[in-house]
């Protein structure tokens, strides 16, 4: 990378808010000097300057005129621009991390349900700090599409320190890296950090995840880390899905994703609301994940106005027998839990047969039946499977048996 | 410089002073405490024999009505604000008033707004003396940096009737802009192109000035109805090309907002007023005219339409949502202050049940009851909340008067105040140790809603028992204060000069605070 004069990063435009646009340049000499104009200056400008400062001298500055506009900028945003910044005018190998919050070091679990998960711009600070708050099962940090080009190498370091000091209030952490080879690179920044998932996007072949896989576990050896990173790679092309059986039993992959904007523009066609022109891809896909024991995850639906739209497009996924699909605005959210999650009907036949089950077996019956009806085992399989998403929903109480007499719908 | 004399601890330990703009004032003493006694102001006795036998009081221009009314240095001069940012009246009155060398008047509006700014020359130049009103935006900012020659006085709405109907405040010349009058004087908000609903925040100065102007764009031969405003108590009447921009008379802020993070407050303040019982048939509320409070109103109304209910009354700021509850009899009554936009204009033109009000019957403090406490539920704004649910709406975090108070102290006596509020904006915390401004005492304030969890005030047990177990993130506002500054730290203490800019008077006339000069 060469290095420029002058080093920039982060955007104070009209409409950007909880974000700062900083400046650095280095000098012969005069120390570091840095000049803060802030809407919040009243409150925090001593702080700002104190942590422009403060990274400066990490990075072991001695000379350089730093100048912060900001907007609102929350710390970890302040110190994740200073840094691109820096890193823009500077070779450095160092990194500025702030404390990573105790409540974002839990793990995740291979078949956690991923009704929804939330897409959020990788460079835009505003969008991430309160996108827990509306509980999407997974947020995804995007690093790709939601990325200008030029903007590549700072929304690293904004989805690192993102990562570090956000709650997301359990949400399941994605982080959605660039095409490959580039994205490798964002391997490198963002995985010391308990990212659960990567999404790995034009998804061809196996090879590719291998190559993901195999930098994935070279980081965490070097970082003595050692929760698992899950794979949900994006098949978003006619030979993607060609080889979607391959992909779907690469290791560590957990669910497989349709993009069907890309998908529909390699086949030359024009995504309609009704489907038909990606009906073979996804009846592929989700046979495929089935076949190899992952989710299959559907596409976004694009007009966040459209709620009956959505709704729709919820309720045949689900027909098809994708188990969740991406939003990109929070009000998605409810309409598409609403729909995935298992119906009042479903969970109450679900408790009926998995209560015969436990009869039969206590009374040692090899035979499960419910009424006059005899259960076959993958039927009790898939109840138990409704029991537990009711419950995790907060459908259902988990002493469901003991009082089957109260109201669960809550 | 003190321009403000010796001070005093008032009873929520604020420093106020004793005198304001060289006039004695009450410290404030407690909710209910100030009983003030004796008559209330009386205006000087008109003759019918000083005004025309045919009723037709027209003058040529707004300059000649304000000489014959007598205009001189060092009188109050009032105005009223129903045309929001599309008032084109007040500053005329004052580039008058400059043009004629008079110096040292009191500008006593309603309410100000940014198209109010070009009177800031007015007070550079000695035109204006000081404001007593609401500073809003430019205006406030310019009393915040010291620069105004008095000190400002803020009202709510009902304080002002108060003010005026007990005599601290008394109106030489009230300018009443109108969308439409006749020769006589009569007045109303309801027809005309610069139809605003009603002039209810006039009133005060119709009853009480001693002179009354009445200007308007669109003059009807007598009479005209609804005579909101009457020709009884109207000197003169003025007939000008323009007396507002209508698309300004429309306020802006009347959308639904889109913001998920606000409408995932709406949707916790719904539920919440939902799950405590407030919501029953035959219950009143008034919430006001942001995008978060529209959208509690349409939230309202699925929970009433869900359960088959229909709420007796609302207070208005009426808008095209509350108009629609109406017309699909999801409430019976709007009990209205101001309109917001066309379709709350044409309700209160066409709809008997959409009543016009004034700060008289809704918010007076000095009267036999007011109607604002008796809302079940009422939804107000803040800029800043402390620990012990005191509220701040006129003053930002960083120090500046840049609002005024509206309706929202007369509000806070409805029998359940809800704020709903951002936890922080931007990285700006909301819940402080103590506000920059108390404008409304902890006491009368039950609820804070935000994003991230409800506090309901410990006086409340009533609310904190009936939705102990309803699922609601209820936290301690400590709780709140605490999770908003781990993520944006601690903000540093504002730091003021000695010099009183302001003060901002209680419902009953007491001083509850002051607004000191910021540090350049």
């Amino acid at each position: 990378m060469t290095h420029a004069s002058i080093g920039k990063a982060g955007n104070d435009g009209e409409k950007d808010r909880s974000d700062c646009l900083i400046t650095v340049e280095l000098a012969p000499s005069g120390g570091v000097q840095v000049s803060l104009v802030s809407k919040v200056q009243a409150l925090f400008g001593d702080s700002i300057i104190a942590l422009g400062r403060q990274v400066a001298d990490f990075f072991e500055i001695q000379h350089a005129r730093i100048t912060i506009a900001d907007k609102g900028a929350l710390p970890f945003v302040l110190a994740a621009r200073l840094e691109a910044a820096i890193k823009k005018v500077m070779p450095t190998d160092k990194e500025f991390l702030l404390d990573m919050l105790p409540e974002n070091t839990f793990p995740s679990m291979r078949d956690k349900h991923r009704f929804s998960r939330l897409y959020l711009p990788g460079n835009t600070p505003g969008l991430m700090i309160n996108a827990g708050l509306h509980k999407p099962n997974a947020i995804i940090l995007d690093l790709e599409d939601a990325v200008a080009h030029d903007k590549k190498d700072e929304a690293r370091f904004l989805v690192r320190n993102a990562l570090r000091s956000v709650d997301f209030k359990g949400a399941e952490r994605m982080v959605r890296i660039n095409q490959l080879p580039d994205g490798l690179e964002d391997l490198d920044v963002i995985i010391p950090h308990q990212v659960h998932v990567v999404l790995v996007p034009k998804c061809e072949n196996a090879r590719q995840l291998k190559l993901v896989n195999d930098r994935i576990a070279a980081i965490m050896q070097n970082n003595s880390h050692n929760q698992p990173v899950w794979l949900m790679p994006i098949v978003e092309s006619a030979l993607g899905v060609v080889n979607v059986f391959e992909i779907a039993s690469s290791e560590n992959v957990v669910a497989v994703a349709i993009g069907l904007e890309d998908y529909t523009a390699d086949l030359g066609v024009n995504r309609t609301p009704s489907g038909t022109e990606s009906l073979f891809a996804r009846y592929q896909l989700v046979n495929a994940c089935k076949a190899a024991g992952v989710q299959p995850i559907d596409s976004v639906f694009s007009d966040v106005a459209d709620t009956d739209g959505l709704t729709q497009y919820v309720i045949q996924s689900k027909a098809l027998g994708f188990e969740g699909m991406g939003c990109i605005h929070p009000r998605q959210i409810r309409v598409i839990h609403e729909h995935f999650a298992p119906g009042v009907q479903e969970i109450e036949y679900a408790k009926k047969v998995v209560t015969a089950f436990e009869l039969a077996n206590q009374q040692g019956l090899g035979v499960v039946s419910l009424g006059t009806k005899m259960i076959d085992a993958p039927v009790v399989k898939r109840a138990q499977r409704t029991i537990k998403l009711a419950i995790a929903m907060n459908k259902l109480s988990p002493n469901w048996k003991e009082n089957t007499t109260e109201s669960e719908n809550v | 410089m003190n321009k403000s004399g010796s001070r005093v601890i008032n009873a929520i330990g604020r420093a106020v002073p004793t005198t304001v703009n060289g006039k004695p004032v009450v410290p404030y003493k407690g909710i209910g405490k100030h009983r003030p006694e004796g008559k209330k102001f009386g205006p000087r006795i008109s003759s019918c024999a000083d005004f025309p036998d045919n009723g037709d009081k027209r003058v040529a221009t707004l300059q000649d009505a304000l000489i014959k009314a007598g205009l001189k240095d060092g009188m109050t001069i009032s105005t009223h604000h129903h045309f929001r940012n599309g008032d084109l009246i007040a500053v005329q009155i004052f580039d008058i008033a400059a043009a004629l060398g008079i110096k040292d008047l009191v500008w006593f509006p309603s309410a100000s707004f940014e198209c109010h700014a070009p009177l800031i020359k007015y007070l550079e130049d000695g035109t204006i003396h000081h404001i007593e009103g609401s500073m809003n935006g430019q205006l406030g900012r310019f009393t915040s940096e010291g620069k105004m020659k008095g000190t400002g006085v803020l009202r709510s709405h009902g304080g002002r009737y108060q003010a005026v109907q007990d005599g601290e405040v008394e109106i030489d010349i009230a300018v009443i802009a109108a969308p439409t009058a006749d020769f006589f004087g009569n007045a109303n908000g309801v027809e005309g192109t610069a139809a605003c609903g009603l002039l209810g925040f006039a009133l005060v100065d119709s009853q009480y000035a001693d002179k009354v102007i009445v200007v308007t764009d669109n003059v009807v031969p007598f009479p005209c109805v609804p005579w909101q405003i009457q020709g009884n108590y109207v000197d003169y009447v003025v007939e000008v090309a323009q007396v507002g921009l209508s698309s300004k008379i429309v306020s802006g802020t009347t959308q639904v907002t889109k913001s998920p993070d606000r409408l995932l407050i709406a949707e916790l303040t719904a539920s919440f007023c939902e799950q405590a019982g407030l919501i029953q048939h035959g219950f009143s509320f008034q919430a006001g005219a942001g995008g978060t409070s529209l959208s509690i109103g349409i939230y309202f109304a699925e929970i009433l339409k869900a359960k088959g209910m229909k709420a007796r009354f609302a207070r208005g700021g009426s808008n095209q949502y509350l108009v629609s509850m109406l017309e699909e009899e999801l409430v019976e009554y709007i009990l209205d202050g101001q309109t917001f936009d066309l379709e709350g204009v044409r309700s209160m033109r066409e709809n008997p049940r959409h009543v016009s009000t004034s700060p008289f019957t809704s918010y007076n403090y000095h009267g036999k009851g007011n109607f604002a406490s008796m809302l079940d539920v009422v939804i107000l704004g803040a800029t800043e909340v402390d620990v012990n649910f005191n509220a701040n709406v006129v003053t930002h975090s960083d120090g500046v008067l840049l609002h005024g108070i509206g309706g929202w102290q007369n509000c806070l006596f409805a029998k359940c105040t809800i704020l709903p509020i951002p936890l922080f904006r931007d990285r700006i915390p909301v819940i402080r140790d103590e506000v920059t401004t108390i404008c409304g005492p902890g006491e009368l304030i039950d609820v804070i809603v935000t994003e991230r969890g409800i506090a309901i005030n410990p006086l409340r047990t009533d609310l904190i028992e009936k939705v102990k177990d309803s699922g609601l993130p209820v936290k301690s506002i400590q709780e709140l204060k605490a999770e908003a500054e781990k993520i944006c730290g601690v903000p540093a203490r504002i730091q003021f000069e000695d010099d009183i800019v302001a003060v901002v008077k209680w419902v009953d006339g007491t001083v509850l605070d002051v607004i000191r000069k910021i540090k350049a």
